[in-house]
């Protein structure tokens, strides 16, 4: 953040770095708990693997208060226009993490009905593998997310971040 | 108790010359009917006393396009055992309701066997539980259920022109028929 601390305990900084350190600490998730990856989800938020560490606990079920959406589960070509519905309404700036094969590339739903990818309809920022994923893995994602915020880095505008197990 | 034998023997005496064929396998008894009869042997299974099939478990469909070419020429190595001899009727659907008599606890699978673009009577009239049985089967058969109330789709887009479930319906669907949001 480039911190000077001076004599008097104050410090100077930007105010992007600011707002950005503050972001990243406090991104709200929109659970986009579509299929069985959700449980997963939950699991996250629970004591175990704990994603209030880093700031994430509140999943809020309204996306205009929320700013990362996690794609939890199938996406089928009926219900994309809900996450893309959802996604829109959505305040920027705002991240998208496709949580699971499913969401990531169809997984094993091989078939006319599924969409092979939510890439297809929403820029996502974080894939991450699993059927479904660890929830390690997904506050993996969460920080590689932080990180991108920390920077000032919009949505997708970049390189994707494939997590595999 | 009722037995299979005695619920062929009371279809046989009020329906002569609906039955075409019945089979009777592990104790799960299928009997196709043609298909006329179809409201009439519905009705009279609903309605007679010994009977009482008052609850209809299921409706669906089964697509035999192209049975005979796959099941005639394979062979299973595995057991040695040709597999099971080839389909024998015209029609390309039977149409399948599952129904279930309380008072008996018995299940009678009853078909009916229809032709590409023929039309069948629904049964919501003996059955409201057909209602979405039927428009399920429609959304992926593309049967038309006549006189149904409400024969829409059930799963899938009101504006997809396909079924999915007709053999012939490829597997990936047809590219560009289910329109994705914009990007």
């Amino acid at each position: 953040m480039g911190l000077e601390i001076g004599k008097e305990s104050f410090f100077t900084t930007t105010m992007d770095a600011m707002l950005q350190w503050s972001r990243k600490n406090s991104l709200w998730p929109m659970p986009m708990g579509i299929s069985c990856c959700a449980i997963e989800m939950m699991a996250l938020a629970g004591p175990r693997y704990d994603i209030s560490r880093f700031g994430s606990e509140v999943f809020r079920f309204s996306p205009r208060q929320s700013d990362l959406m996690i794609v939890a589960g199938t996406v089928t070509y009926k219900m994309a226009h809900v996450v893309r519905k959802i996604y829109d309404q959505m305040p920027e700036p705002k991240w998208v993490i496709a949580m699971g094969a499913c969401s990531s590339s169809g997984g094993m739903y091989r078939s006319y009905s599924v969409v092979q990818g939510i890439d297809q309809f929403i820029p996502v920022d974080v894939f991450v593998a699993g059927c479904p994923p660890r929830p390690d893995n997904v506050l993996n994602a969460l920080i590689y997310i932080q990180e991108r915020v920390q920077r000032g880095i919009a949505s997708g505008d970049r390189e994707k971040i494939y997590i595999t197990e | 108790m009722l037995t299979s034998e005695q619920l062929i023997a009371t279809l046989t005496t009020n329906f002569s010359s609906a039955l075409i064929a019945q089979s009777d396998f592990r104790n799960e008894l299928t009997c196709i009917i043609k298909k006329e009869f179809l409201l009439p042997v519905c009705t009279f299974l609903r309605d007679d006393a010994e009977l009482q099939f008052d609850s209809l478990r299921d409706i669906t469909a089964v697509d035999y396009l192209g049975f005979e070419e796959t099941s005639g020429a394979s062979y299973n190595h595995d057991t040695n055992i040709p597999h099971r001899s080839s389909y024998e009727y015209d029609e390309r659907f039977q149409i399948v309701y599952n129904l279930y008599s309380f008072k008996n606890n018995f299940r009678l699978r009853l078909k009916i066997l229809l032709n590409d673009g023929e039309h069948v009577l629904t049964v919501s009239t003996v059955w409201q539980a057909a209602n979405w049985y039927e428009r399920e089967t429609y959304d992926m058969f593309g049967i038309q259920f006549d006189e149904h109330p409400d024969l829409r789709r059930m799963y899938l887009p009101e504006e997809f022109e396909y079924h999915p479930l007709r053999k012939e319906f490829p597997l990936m669907g047809i590219p560009g028929s289910l329109p994705l949001p914009r990007h």
